[in-house]
Order: C-alpha cells, then structure tokens, then sequence
C-alpha cells in the first residue's frame, strides 16, 4: 500500500472534529449529576438522536472496512448483512420487544434477565457480554491503529493511545450522552465524507452498467456466471454457486433469522440507546429510524467496495492494493479515498473513518460501564451503593474498560476479514441468547432454570458444533475456522463447510436450536420461579397492549415498521 | 438533554464547509473523474455548509433559549 501524505488542510479538517468531539463531553459534563443521566441520558434522548445513535453505534471498524472489502470480494450479496441481516430484526425489536425493554424500567439487557428469570441468568448474560464489548472494543482500536499505521505511517502505539484517550475524556465527561452525540456526528460525517466517492467512482467506471460490465469480467475469471457480483439472491441458489460459499436457506436462517435478531434484539450496545429514548413511543421507533438509513448505506459502503473492484479489472489508474497472492480487500475502501478525494476532502474522508472506529469504541465502553456498574457491581459486589457511588463507579469503570480495551488491542491478532471472526464471537454468545428472549418474552411458562441451562446449552453447543466441523478455507488447519473437537477425539472434521460464513452462520442456527429446545424442555421440567404478577409488563401473554400513542400515524410503531419492511423487501427485489 | 445535538452538528459541518470551500477556491487540488477536473472541495465545502446552515435553522429555538 503506498501511503497518503496528508496536508496540512487535512490536519485542519481533523482538528476541528477533534475540537468538537471534546467539546461535546465538556459541555455535558455540568449535566451528569445522577447514575441515570451518566448511563441512561436520563431517559431524555430524542427519538430521532437515538435512532441515528443505534445505527451509529454498530457502525464501527468492521462495517466500514469490512464491509468495502466484502463489496469488492462477494459484490452486492454483501448486501444480505443489510437488508436481511438487520431491517427484519430492527423491525422486531421495535415493534414487539421494545415495550419490555423500555417498559420493564430495567437499565439494561441483563438486567431485564434478572426481572423476568433469575440472578444467574443475568449474571451469565452480563458477564459473557462484558468480555465480548471489551474484545470488540480492542479489536476497533487495534485496527484504527494499524490502518493509521498503514496509511499514514504513524506510529501504531501512538496512535492507540491517543484514540483511546480521546473515547476516554468524552465518554468519562459526558457519559452514555457524549457517546450517542458523537454517533450521530459520525453518521452525518459517514454519509457526508463518503458520498461523494460513489459519485465519483460511478461517473469514472461507466455508471452501474459500466461497473457490471468489470464486475461480469471478474466473476468469469473464478468461475462464476455473469451476474454473480451485481445480483444478491439469484447466486445463492447453491453454496457452490457464489464466492460467499453459502446457499439461501444458510444465508436466510443463519444471518437473518439467528446472528441477526441476536445481535440487533439483545445487544445491549444498541439496545441502550433505544433505551435511552425519552419516551416509550420514541423507544419504539429508535430501532425503525436507525433501519431507513441502514438500508440504503449499501450504496454508501459496499458499492464504493464493488467500484475498486470493478476499476482494478478495467485497469488504468486505480488499482485495489495486493497482499500476498490476492487483494488487500480490506484496503478497498482508504485506497477509494487516497484516490479520488483532494487535500481537503482526503481530511474529510479520514476524519470519518477515524471517527467511526472512535464511535465503535466508544459504544463498546458506554454499554460496559453500565453493565459492569448495574449488573456486576450492584447486582453482586455492593448492593447498598449510593446513587453518588455508582456514578462515580462509572467513571472509573471507563477508565478501566479503556486500559483493558488497550490490552485486548494489543491482544487483537490478525484476520483476513475481521467480520467473518466477529460473526463466530457473535455465534458463540449471541445466537443462542435470541432463543432466551424470543422464549421469555412470549411463552409466560419458560422458567429461570430453563433459560440459564438453555443459554449454557446453546453457547457449548455452538462450540461443539464449530469443533466437530471445518471450514474448506481453513485448509485443513484446525483453531478459529473450526475441527479442533474432531482432532481432540482423534477423527475426521464431520463436515466441511464451503466457507468461513458458512460454517459460521450454521454454527449459529445449531446453537439457537440448542437454546431454544433446552430452555423449553427443562422449563417444563421445572416450576415456575416468578408470579404472574411479577411478569407483569416481562411477558407479552401478561403485559396489557400498549395504546397506541398520541403521535401522528405515520410515526405508530407498527405502521412505521411495516413501510420500513416494505422498502427493504424492494430493495431486495430490485437487486434479485 | 440540554445540549441540542444540533447546534454542534450545525456549527462544525458549517465551520468545515466553509474551511473546505476556501480551500477549494484558494488551492489547486482537484479531483478527477471520467477524464473530467472537479472542484471536489469547493462544491462539497458548501454542500457541507448549506447543511450546517440546516442544522443551525432547526436548532434556532434551543440558541434563543441559551
């Protein structure tokens, strides 16, 4: 990769955003004053504000790189991860879980797991989540760091630091606040520093059908029909058929059922900050907002991936960068921008990326200080603390999260798509954790006992599959891309996988499976540890239906979900 | 919140479209695209600013308040 030389001008852009952000955090700070403004915005978030945040939040390192490098790599399929991978799980979680998150008055996920089952539970959810949030959260910095590194030639160390330092003033000012600001300012910035790349690639490549052109050309050259780069469901009639190495019913029920409705119903990264709306109807509507712009940033983020593609076959000026014996895919999107963009826009185009791997990391920290001061702190270490003590606990917890964010940065080893390794921490944790809610929230007899044993169940499930199977990329070599269970026991891996995805999207179906069978079998077994009256506003079947509020009718819950859905399921057609 | 999320949204894309603008009229750094020379930072240095102006428009009521 050769390196950007950045003017002076850029360093200006750059400047002023730092400015800003830190100002944010300073100008909050005066309106900290209890444990509830600092992890909740004292419930006083705009529904608008919120929705950008929720989107905002997991718009970290792997979206904006990942999902340019998958641009380039699978095409417009990349697309899955959007329009079924997220508008059909945001829908749910607004439209029929939201009124017991917002309405159980819990101040977080797990917490909501110790009002509708048990201390165990909770503790099981919190605690698995907390080391996740600060393994993404490392992971985000590591990988701002090294691009920086790259691009640049700053130092790696330096620039660690001096992001982590940063997410540490604004977040240890301004709390959960500070964050969701500052997601909103690296949305606009996203969609503000990188539009105009696709105007530009567009206009150099031909237009879409001057890329299609390209994109036919370098799918011929693996093998693969015309087509398959710029259509999203048609390749996916066989796992052999398409270079995602996966077939539609892996795609449908593994991504968008399973991983999906995991992360985007029970992460409580984004969760919080529908949480933090001001008001049940806006709570509601949070996950919707944040689905209108999610579903149209393919063309913000993929389609500049497609463009480097398609521009590399053509030839003649650009060129994606090679690492070994391919391309450094994830190097699609910084090579678009060194590109096309002048001093000037190149600090703005830097700036953005810069600012949603910080944003990244920040919502990391915001959702672990709160699950660490709430659930693990109060909830086992000191029940009795004040109001004042576990706003400053929060505070600390920042500090501390942001030193072991440091370590798990340095710990952070090297993927070739940092998203195919999330999408396997996620199975592991997150997709049995869907079947525990779905259950808990709509079937009133599923018991404490069912759900920690079902949670436990599905995550040494998920394990116990991924052991015993193997991805074909992985090349024999068993670890990460699976089959270490199978070379413990001494046997052959009883499956190949075609991909990375594949084996992890089933990995994911069989651990829900696991979890959702558990929980209802060992519920059945075992006697109810709540009253009827204590589900009361838990469980749908005992909650009365919330009244439609006093808001205009296109902004209901349902109608507004209901159009969201539609516009995806066109997106989805057109790009059949 | 007391803070409307606006006013610093208005305020530092209005400050960055004006910087990029100047730049853009002052500089002869270009983009090129499709064999054409665009003045990238000029024409997005005042889409930036007209949508900072945006947002200081929307926020007028919280900077009377304040």
């Amino acid at each position: 990769m050769t390196g950007i030389q950045l003017g002076g001008i850029d360093y200006v852009i750059l400047i002023v955003y730092f400015i800003f952000v830190l100002g944010i955090g300073w100008a909050l700070k005066r309106y900290m004053k209890t444990s509830s403004d600092f992890f909740m915005s004292g419930h006083a978030i705009p529904a608008w504000v919120a929705g950008l945040a929720f989107l905002g939040a997991n718009l970290g390192a792997q979206e904006m790189i990942g999902m340019a490098a998958s641009g380039a790599k699978y095409g417009i399929m990349t697309s899955h991860f959007y329009w079924v991978g997220a508008i059909p799980a945001m829908f749910f979680v607004g439209v029929f879980m939201m009124p017991f998150y917002y309405g159980s008055k819990a101040r977080s996920v797990p917490e909501y797991l110790k009002l509708r089952f048990d201390e165990k539970t909770r503790t099981f959810n919190a605690a698995s989540f907390a080391i996740m949030t600060l393994f993404s959260s490392g992971i985000s910095m590591h990988a701002l760091a090294k691009l920086l590194n790259l691009l640049l030639g700053w130092d790696y160390h330096v620039s660690l630091w001096i992001s982590a330092a940063i997410v540490l003033i604004y977040i240890y000012l301004g709390g959960l606040t500070s964050a969701i600001y500052n997601e909103v300012i690296q949305f606009f910035l996203i969609v503000l520093g990188f539009a105009p790349i696709v105007f530009l690639g567009l206009k150099d490549i031909g237009g879409w059908a001057g890329m299609t052109a390209q994109l036919d050309k370098v799918a011929a050259s693996q093998n693969f029909p015309p087509g398959t780069w710029t259509h999203s469901w048609t390749p996916l009639a066989t796992a052999t058929g398409n270079p995602l190495g996966i077939d539609w019913f892996g795609m449908a029920m593994g991504l968008g059922f399973v991983l999906s409705f995991g992360y985007w119903c029970t992460d409580f990264l984004v969760v919080q900050r529908a949480m933090a709306a001001n008001s049940m109807s806006a709570a509601r509507r949070t996950p919707l907002i944040a689905a209108v712009p999610k579903m149209l940033f393919p063309f913000l983020i993929i389609v500049p991936g497609m463009i480097a593609m398609a521009l590399t076959m053509k030839g003649g000026g650009f060129a994606l960068p090679v690492k070994g014996d391919s391309f450094d895919y994830d190097m699609a999107m910084p090579a678009m921008l060194s590109h096309y963009f002048p001093h000037g826009m190149l600090g703005l185009g830097l700036t953005a990326l810069m600012a949603s791997f910080m944003s990244g990391m920040a919502g990391n920290v915001t959702a672990f200080n709160t699950v660490w001061t709430y659930d693990l702190y109060q909830g086992h270490i000191n029940r009795k603390a004040s109001d004042s003590h576990l706003l400053w606990m929060g505070r600390a917890t920042t500090v501390v999260g942001i030193l072991l964010s440091l370590v798990t940065a340095y710990l952070a080893q090297q993927f070739n798509n940092i998203m195919d390794f999330l999408q396997l921490v996620f199975a592991f944790v997150n997709a049995p954790l869907f079947a525990t809610f779905l259950l808990g929230m709509f079937w009133r007899r599923t018991t404490g006992n069912g759900a920690f044993f079902g949670l436990l169940g599905g995550t040494m499930g998920a394990a116990i599959c991924q052991g015993l199977t193997i991805s074909r990329e992985a090349h024999g070599i068993v670890g990460i891309k699976g089959g270490w269970l199978a070379q413990m026991f001494g046997m052959p891996p009883v499956h190949t996988y075609y991909s990375d995805m594949a084996l992890s999207f089933w990995t994911a179906i069989f651990a829900w499976t696991f979890c959702f069978v558990i929980t209802i079998a060992i519920s059945l077994m075992t006697k109810a540890n709540k009253t009827d009256s204590e589900l009361t506003g838990l469980v749908y079947s005992l909650t009365p239906k919330p009244a439609e509020e006093a808001v205009a009718w296109y902004l209901q819950p349902m109608k507004f979900g209901l159009f969201v859905v539609a516009l995806a399921v066109a997106l989805n057609a057109l790009f059949f | 919140m007391n803070l409307d999320i606006r006013l610093p949204l208005g305020l530092m894309f209005g400050i960055m479209g004006l910087i990029l603008a100047g730049y853009g009229l002052a500089s002869g750094d270009r983009a090129m695209a499709g064999g054409e020379v665009i003045n990238l930072n000029l024409w997005w240095g005042l889409v930036l600013l007209v949508f900072g102006g945006g947002m200081l428009f929307l926020a007028r009521g919280s900077i009377q308040k304040s």
